[in-house]
């Protein structure tokens, strides 16, 4: 399974969520199906995503918020883990794409090549309910509807080849993309913050 | 002898540079505190528990207008924080000095570099009249580290003054788009 093939499938739901990314590939394989102005893609400070989804879900309890994880990432922020269960954000969604590899620097394994690391082991251990661990596009599929159905914290960690795309680079300026993505998210809230499904 | 203490060598150790009448937490400066911070109408908070943070921490539990995020690293507050803004709810961080040390890249690699504001009250341990050792050397380097990332800061010594002090962080992290820090030091701390 790769990435790009489980964020394409996902792109069309993205479209009245809240999303947040972490750097490199995942941001790229997002961004080059069409940006939205309410992607917001960290490009650095390595394991923050999922943090700022939690600041993102607990203020905006009417929008449903979406992040991007990968294992590089989230080992450097393996608290985020308990901080999640014990204010349990109802309406976040947290993908964690393991690809054993810290990828975007180089390829270099990342501790859960091994196999012997499991982040969704992790992940429960920290008393988060709902994870799903999953290897096929299809249980990826499946995992993320059922998150989006089911009105608590879901984690999904997904098992991806260590693939990115070919080229990196976006037409977007970091501090204008954070920028936008606060425009969208007041904008949503003037207008009276829809519940999406 | 008299007066027998149970404690551990290392304990003991130590102990000999503390005064006998310990210091205590400030109940009233920590109320002052609190009541500044909902004065200049924040409405959420993440902290780490640290001994001079506790009291303002029970009120900020015990509130049920304060959105109250407990992390187990202070980095993880820099995220949290930067949702809350970009949510629009006023948030300010609330951690010891050696918890801004840990949370250092977030602040740079995501506040920073995205103009995210921080209003970070840091608890300004290891500095003058600390007794205990292990605060020292993060005390002696935290207004460097502070002008190294250029965070602008204040000190906050008196109760008369502090709730202005907090008000006016806030208000200039909000223009200018920037991590600012308030020190909360033991003049105001302790008793």
């Amino acid at each position: 399974m790769e990435r790009a093939g489980c964020i394409e499938m996902m792109y069309p739901e993205l479209e009245d969520k809240v999303v947040v990314t972490i750097m490199g590939a995942s941001a790229q394989e997002l961004y080059n199906l069409g940006h939205r102005e309410n992607f917001f893609y960290l490009q650095h400070a390595m394991g923050l995503a999922s943090s700022i989804g939690l600041g993102l879900a607990r203020h905006l309890p009417n929008e449903r918020v979406v992040v991007l994880d990968g294992d590089g990432s989230v080992l450097m922020n393996l608290g985020t883990f308990v901080t999640l269960a014990r204010y349990r954000p109802k309406n976040m969604i947290h993908v964690v794409f393991d690809n054993g590899s810290l990828l975007s620097t180089g390829g270099f394994d990342s501790q859960t090549a091994s196999g012997m690391t499991d982040i969704a082991a992790i992940a429960r251990g920290a008393g988060i309910e709902h994870v799903a661990a999953v290897a096929t596009t299809t249980d990826f599929g499946e995992a993320f509807v059922e998150a989006l159905e089911r009105n608590d914290l879901s984690v999904i960690v997904a098992k991806v080849a260590a693939v990115g795309p070919e080229h990196y680079g976006m037409d977007l300026h970091l501090p204008e993309n954070g920028f936008r993505f606060k425009r969208w998210i007041a904008e949503r809230k003037r207008a009276g913050q829809p519940v999406t499904a | 002898m008299q007066n027998t203490r149970h404690v551990a060598p290392a304990a003991r150790y130590f102990l000999r540079f503390i005064p006998a009448a310990s210091m205590t937490v400030s109940y009233e400066n920590s109320k002052i505190i609190f009541d500044g911070i909902k004065a200049a109408g924040i409405k959420s908070l993440s902290a780490l528990p640290e001994t001079w943070l506790g009291l303002l921490l029970q009120r900020a539990e015990d509130d049920p207008d304060i959105e109250l995020f407990q992390v187990a690293k202070e980095e993880e507050a820099v995220g949290i924080a930067a949702g809350a803004y970009f949510a629009g709810t006023p948030h300010v961080l609330l951690m010891q000095n050696h918890g801004f040390f840990g949370a250092i890249n977030g602040i740079v690699s995501l506040a920073q570099l995205y103009h995210v504001p921080l209003c970070m009250l840091i608890a300004y341990r290891g500095h003058w009249g600390e007794p205990y050792p292990w605060h020292t050397r993060g005390g002696i380097v935290t207004e460097e580290v502070l002008r190294a990332l250029s965070i602008p800061f204040e000190y906050a010594r008196s109760p008369e003054r502090v709730a202005k002090q907090i008000r006016e962080a806030w208000v200039f992290s909000q223009s200018s788009l920037s991590p600012v820090a308030l020190l909360l030091t033991r003049d105001l701390m302790e008793v």
